[in-house]
This record gives C-alpha cells, sequence and structure tokens, in this order.
C-alpha cells in the first residue's frame, strides 16, 4: 500500500526488526514482570521525599504562612516558582502529543505516552501550591464562581489569577481524557494477555470495554485529531496565563508585554528537558531502546536547543527593552537582575538556559545519551532559577530603599518543593510499572513505514507483507513440521516423554505466544520439537528447562525467569 | 437473531485490505472487523459513514463559549456590578478583554469533554463493560472480519482463504 511509503532518507524509527506482535511483547514486558531492586530503591527515596513534603505541608497548614521565608518586601517565592516551574514541565506532553500530532511527526508515538503522564503528574503538582497557599486548603473551592451564602459575592473575571483557575483546570481535564482516550487500546492490549484474573478484571475496568472495531478506530483517530487541535491552542493559552499572573502587575521586571510567547517557549524548553531526563532513565530501565532510540534524543535535543536560544533571544530582548524604555524603574530592576546581590542567579539562569543547550549544534554531542542526560538536568535547574529571578529579584529591592531586603527559604519551603518532587517521581515510577508506557497501537501504525525490518524489505523491492498459504489453514499445516535435528532426538523424545504428545488429528494447538516469554520465534521452535498445548508446557520442571536450553539453545534461563509453567497452567485453566 | 457468521483471522493489514476489497466486491457484507491499530483506509473499503464527531465538537464548543458569555455577564455586570481598576463594568463588551481568556478556556473544556463523552456514549466504552472483540489476538496482531453468510457458505470461505485468512471459524449468533 501506497501510504505506507515512508522517504529511504528517514532513519527508522522502531529499529531491532519487530514485528507487531514483538510490541506487544515488548511494551507489555514491564507491566506483566517483577519490579527489580533499583525500581524499589527509587521508589522508597521518591516516598520518602513525598512524606517529608506532606509534613512539611501539613506544618504550613497547621501553623500558617508563616512558616515559610516570606516577608513583607519578597511576599512571593519559592511557591510562586515551584508553581510556574511545574506548570512548565507540564506543557511538553501537550506539545509533543498535540503539537507534533497536527505535524504528523512520527517520532512523536515512541514518547508521547510517557510526556502526556509527566504533564498529568506536574501539573497535579503545580496545583498543589496555590491551594497550599490559601491557607484554607479545604476552602479551595472557594475559587470557583459558585452562588453562596454570602449574597452577591463572586469570584472577580478580571483576575488574572482567576484566569489562571480555569485555565489549568481545563488544561489537566482535557490532558487526562486526551491521554486516558489514547490508553483505551493499550490498556485493551493488556487486559487480553493478562493471564491473572485480577489484573485482567483491572485493566478490563480501565479499558472501558475497548474492542477495537473499525468504527471506533475511526473515531478514534477523528477524536484525537479534535482534540489536538484543542489542545495546541490550550497549551500556548494556560502558560500565556501564567504569564498574565506577572505581566498584568505594575512591578519593574514583570511588567513586560514579551512575557507571554517567552513564557511559552520556556516552558517548552524545560518541559522537553524533563521529557528528556525520564525517558532516557525508563528507555533503560524497562528495555525500550528500540523504541526510544538515539534518534528521539536527537530530535528532542534539537528541540531544547531551538526553545532554549528562543529563550536567550526573550532575555536579551528584556533587557534591551529596559534599557530602550528609558524608564529608570525598569532600568534598575533589571541591572540589579544581573549585578545585584542576586547575580549568581541570574548567571546561573543564563549558563544553564542560554550557554548550556547550544552545545548541541554538535551532532557528536546531541547523540550522546551521557551529555543529553546531563543537559536536561542542566536544564531543568536553570528554568527553576529563571522562574526565582524573575519573582525574587523584581520584589527584594522595591520603592523603599530601607524595606530592601532578601529572601531565604524556611525548611518548609524546601521541604514542600522536595515533596513534591517526591510526589511526583512516586506518580511516575507507578506509572511505568502499571501503564504501557509507549503507545503500542500508534507504534503499530507507523511499523510499516518506519519499522527497520519493513525499511530492509522496502529498500530490497520486497513486498512488505507475504499472502499467507492458500491451501489450508495455518495450524493443520505446522503441525506436520518434525525437527531434523538428528543429535537433539534423543532429548527431543525424552522431554516428549514427560511432557506428554501432541496429536495434531485430535486436539488442536493452543497459542503459545500467550506465554510472557514465549514470541513467534520461540513458538514456532517448541511447536518443531513437538509442544503445541499448554497442557504439556505446564508441565515443565527444572529439568525439562534444562533439557529445552540444550534443544533450542537460545535464551537459556528464560524460562524459568518468566515462569511458563505456571502461566501456562492458568492458561490452561482459563482454556 | 439466529444467524450465523464467520470470523476471518488476518494477520497484516495489507493482506485485510485487499481482502476486504475483495468480499466488498463479492457483495458480502462485512459486519465489521476488529483491528489491533488503526488501519487507514479500512473505514472506506468497508463503506462506513465518515463520523461526524467533530461537528459535535464544534457544536459543544460554541455551547461552551454561550456558557462563559451568560456566566460573565450575569456574574460582573448584571448581578453585583464593581468599579475594578477605575475600570467599572457597566457593559458587556466593553469589558470583554478582561472575559477573552475564560470565554477561550470554556470553549476548549466543553469542546473537548462534552465530543469525548460523546465518543465514550456512541462507542459505548466505560467502566465495567465488558470488550467484545471474539478473540484476545485482536488487541495484539491479529485481525478479524466478522461476515454474514447467506448461502454458499463454503465457496465463501474458500474465498477467505484465498484472500490470505489464516483461520476461519463459524459462529452461530
Amino acid at each position: 500500500m501506497a501510504s505506507h511509503y515512508e522517504a529511504p532518507i528517514r532513519k527508522p524509527l522502531v529499529i531491532g526488526d519487530k514485528n507487531y506482535h514483538d510490541v506487544s511483547v515488548d511494551i507489555s514486558a514491564p507491566i506483566e514482570g517483577r519490579a527489580n531492586k533499583q525500581w524499589w530503591i527509587v521508589f522508597s527515596i521518591a516516598l520518602a521525599a513525598f512524606l517529608w513534603g506532606v509534613g512539611a505541608i501539613i506544618y504550613t497548614v497547621s501553623t500558617g504562612i508563616g512558616t515559610w521565608g516570606l516577608n513583607k518586601t519578597v511576599n512571593w517565592a519559592w511557591d510562586i516558582t515551584n508553581f510556574v516551574w511545574w506548570i512548565g514541565i507540564g506543557h511538553a506532553g501537550t506539545l509533543i502529543s498535540a503539537v507534533l500530532l497536527l505535524f504528523r511527526q512520527k517520532w512523536r508515538m515512541a514518547i508521547n505516552r510517557s510526556a502526556e503522564a509527566m504533564t498529568i503528574f506536574s501539573v497535579i503538582q503545580a496545583g498543589l501550591f496555590p491551594i497550599i497557599h490559601m491557607g484554607r486548603p479545604w476552602l479551595a473551592y472557594w475559587v470557583v464562581p459558585i452562588p453562596n451564602q454570602f449574597g452577591s459575592l463572586w469570584v472577580n473575571f478580571n483576575s488574572p489569577l482567576l484566569w489562571d483557575v480555569f485555565a489549568i483546570s481545563t488544561y489537566l481535564s482535557v490532558s487526562l481524557v486526551f491521554w486516558w482516550t489514547g490508553l483505551l487500546p493499550d490498556f485493551a492490549m493488556i487486559r487480553d494477555r493478562a493471564v491473572k484474573p485480577f489484573q485482567k478484571k483491572i485493566y478490563s475496568l480501565v479499558s472501558f470495554g475497548w474492542s477495537g472495531r473499525a468504527k471506533d478506530w475511526q473515531r478514534f483517530e477523528e477524536v484525537s485529531l479534535v482534540l489536538a487541535g484543542l489542545a495546541t491552542p490550550l497549551v500556548l493559552s494556560v502558560h500565556t496565563i501564567v504569564s498574565y499572573d506577572f505581566a498584568t502587575s505594575v512591578i519593574p521586571g514583570w511588567h513586560t508585554t514579551i512575557f507571554p510567547p517567552y513564557f511559552v517557549a520556556g516552558a517548552i524548553f524545560s518541559g522537553f528537558a524533563m521529557v528528556q531526563t525520564l525517558l532516557i532513565i525508563m528507555r533503560k530501565v524497562c528495555s525500550l531502546e528500540d523504541y526510544i532510540t538515539v534518534q528521539h534524543i536527537e530530535l528532542m535535543n534539537i528541540v531544547i536547543m531551538v526553545t532554549g536560544s528562543i529563550v536567550g533571544c526573550a532575555y536579551i530582548t528584556e533587557l534591551f527593552m529596559a534599557w530602550y524604555s528609558g524608564v529608570e524603574y525598569e532600568q534598575y530592576a533589571f541591572l540589579n537582575r544581573a549585578t545585584g546581590p542576586y547575580w549568581w542567579a541570574y548567571l546561573l539562569m543564563m549558563s544553564c538556559n542560554v550557554v548550556s543547550p547550544q552545545i548541541m549544534w554538535f551532532k557528536k554531542i546531541r547523540t550522546s545519551i551521557v551529555i543529553s542526560f546531563i543537559i536536561s538536568i542542566v536544564v531543568n535547574v536553570g528554568m527553576w532559577f529563571e522562574r526565582f529571578v524573575i519573582i525574587v529579584t523584581s520584589l527584594h529591592r522595591d520603592y523603599l530603599p530601607s524595606s530592601w531586603t532578601m529572601f531565604s527559604p524556611t525548611f518548609v519551603d524546601i521541604g514542600i518543593f522536595i515533596g513534591t518532587i517526591g510526589f511526583f517521581f512516586v506518580l511516575f515510577l507507578l506509572y511505568a510499572r502499571t501503564f504501557p508506557v509507549i503507545a503500542q497501537a500508534e507504534v503499530k501504525s507507523i511499523l510499516k513505514s518506519s519499522g527497520s525490518n519493513y525499511k530492509k524489505l522496502r529498500e530490497a523491492g520486497k513486498p512488505l507483507y507475504m499472502m499467507p498459504k492458500m491451501t489450508a489453514p495455518k495450524k493443520e499445516t505446522e503441525v506436520k513440521q518434525v525437527a531434523d535435528d538428528s543429535s537433539g532426538d534423543a532429548k527431543v523424545s525424552d522431554l516428549l516423554g514427560t511432557l506428554g504428545t501432541f496429536d495434531a488429528s485430535k486436539d488442536s494447538p493452543d497459542d503459545l505466544k500467550k506465554i510472557k516469554g514465549i514470541g513467534p520465534k520461540m513458538e514456532q521452535t517448541l511447536n518443531q520439537i513437538g509442544i503445541f498445548k499448554f497442557a504439556q508446557v505446564s508441565r515443565m520442571t527444572q529439568k525439562e528447562y534444562d533439557l529445552l536450553d540444550s534443544i533450542t539453545g537460545s535464551f537459556p534461563g528464560r524460562a524459568q525467569r518468566d515462569d511458563w509453567a505456571g502461566q501456562a497452567k492458568k492458561l490452561n485453566k482459563n482454556n | 437473531m439466529a444467524s450465523k457468521v464467520i470470523h476471518a483471522y488476518y494477520n497484516d493489514d495489507d493482506v485485510l485490505m485487499h481482502a476486504v476489497k475483495k468480499v466488498k466486491a463479492t457483495k458480502h457484507h462485512i459486519e465489521e472487523v476488529f483491528c489491533p491499530f488503526p488501519v487507514h483506509g479500512l473505514d472506506k473499503a468497508m463503506g462506513l459513514a465518515p463520523t461526524r464527531i467533530a461537528i459535535t465538537s464544534f457544536i459543544y464548543g460554541c455551547l461552551g463559549l454561550i456558557v462563559a458569555i451568560v456566566m460573565m455577564n450575569y456574574i460582573m455586570i448584571q448581578d453585583w456590578p464593581q468599579d475594578i481598576g477605575g475600570k467599572p463594568s457597566f457593559s458587556y463588551i466593553e469589558n470583554m478583554p478582561a472575559f477573552v481568556p475564560i470565554m477561550f478556556e470554556m470553549t476548549v473544556f466543553f469542546a473537548a469533554h462534552l465530543m469525548v463523552i460523546t465518543f465514550y456514549l456512541r462507542s459505548r466504552l466505560w467502566p465495567f463493560k465488558k470488550a467484545e472483540n471474539p478473540d484476545v489476538r485482536t488487541t495484539d496482531d491479529h485481525f478479524i472480519m466478522e461476515i454474514e453468510v447467506h448461502g454458499d457458505e463454503k465457496k465463501l470461505r474458500e474465498m477467505l482463504l484465498e484472500s490470505g485468512a489464516v483461520e476461519i471459524n463459524s459462529i452461530e449468533k
């Protein structure tokens, strides 16, 4: 089909010669397997940080905002810095899934699921800050315009802070349904592979009974496209409105018209950096290097470099406009930012955000995983300092020199920030163990155009598919194949002696691929040996596993690790 | 309704597309095709009508815009007009610039959520809904074409086998 064509110059997005089934196996592997030690270590650290944050929040709420380092001059500091930082990080998810969908960038498919998860988790962190800052978080619903017992007491629709409430809650909820709708087919895949009844129940519940009818897919694609079209202006509006929190004020250093585009570029910049941080770890931990390739990392680095340069332009424009405006308050605000007591924060912001991404001009550097990881962390730090610089340096030297002061955070400020980082990673780590972290249905749909094996076939001028034999259904022909490896014959008969033989004329073979760890190749090998039924596999013990390993010679120890016999027993019962 | 259907299994989207065209050409009715991933052009080949879900989204968006205007006009202009920052709230149109962000957000909110709800209801997707794909492999790497049997079943089976089916089952519905 012509629709599978892709220019030969494009590098494959899925490497390792995968077919459709391999994609399912690889993506469900982290969910079906057990968590390793590293996961538990990282999870414990994150959980501890989260609990510390909970403690700091409880202390704040029960004692008051006075536990923070705020004073009458610097009356907004880490709280709003953290809020803007987390919201900014959230932007990359929607950008990747919505904007890159509109631009038909296929490379987004390997990363959009995790990027959207990151969006949702980081917007949750961001939302915590205004709610805690309210002092009485149980009255948070007062920001919603609901009729109340106080007479005509309404929220102020002229206030950018209220616009924020609407923008962020719309953003969070729309991102959530976008994410979940995309997850339905993938949850369904996990559901249909699930062996344990509990897993089956849970994934049936969350997949909403997705069946994959042609009409469902038609609607699914249309819904995805329309949601992408809606989410694109939405994501731009969210950070625009966040920037209004500052830009509509009359504080020198905040009162700038460049803020909306500059904040949006900064948000994409920091968001991509966080995606990069998370995915470089995840591809390794979940063995997804074939899907999240070096090419993906390189492309994200290019986005980081471009948006970093936009941010750099904005910084310089800001300085120029402060000078050119002739407003001495404005001029002082910027002079103080760069040369005042917070010069170190300004320098950190400039070097992390403007200088560091520029090394991505070199191909060697942007394809290096270690350097990409380091730069992504550097950018995250730099973007936190950007918000800190904008917020604190504009406030700490106000109109009365007698009230000039500095800001120093208390352990509660630090505790809440660390707590949100912990909370974020707790959510992300749980996600990585229970959700399909790659949009497998989408990856399958581009496999023929961008998968390495299909690319090779196309280059060799061969068809991308083979017509199955017309004579009879595949199952009956397979049975007649017998292992012709004469040296293994004795072992084979030995193995079949304990497992029981399979009579093709009486019985029909099971789909052994349902056992985790058995792919199409292994199934073929097993079939050649004479193993066709779950019942046969379920009788395997250590001795048979070893025998099998010596016959096949591939993946030694795999069968024990995945407990084929146990799985097969369950599958056999279900049949 | 007691009718007999045939489930033809395919393991490749290209083969499936050819098969769908072939079955359509022989005037058989394709009841349904279950796919593990979206196959582009399948809906057209099957003769499915284009979806109208984007139109509903537009209507919902308009509704959201109206709700936002009515709400803010009532709250800010009618019910308790205030003079905020020297900008008295006498008329909606004059104060509108401050209301644009929320008008936009509400439009998106309504368009997105109501469209997704419509999609879930039309495609019968909700928690505790039982999946209806006839074989678990249809979410992995197999495609199932469901065809109603009228008349010569054997001939139909032969034709399906020829079209590249890897497995064929008859099912009494």
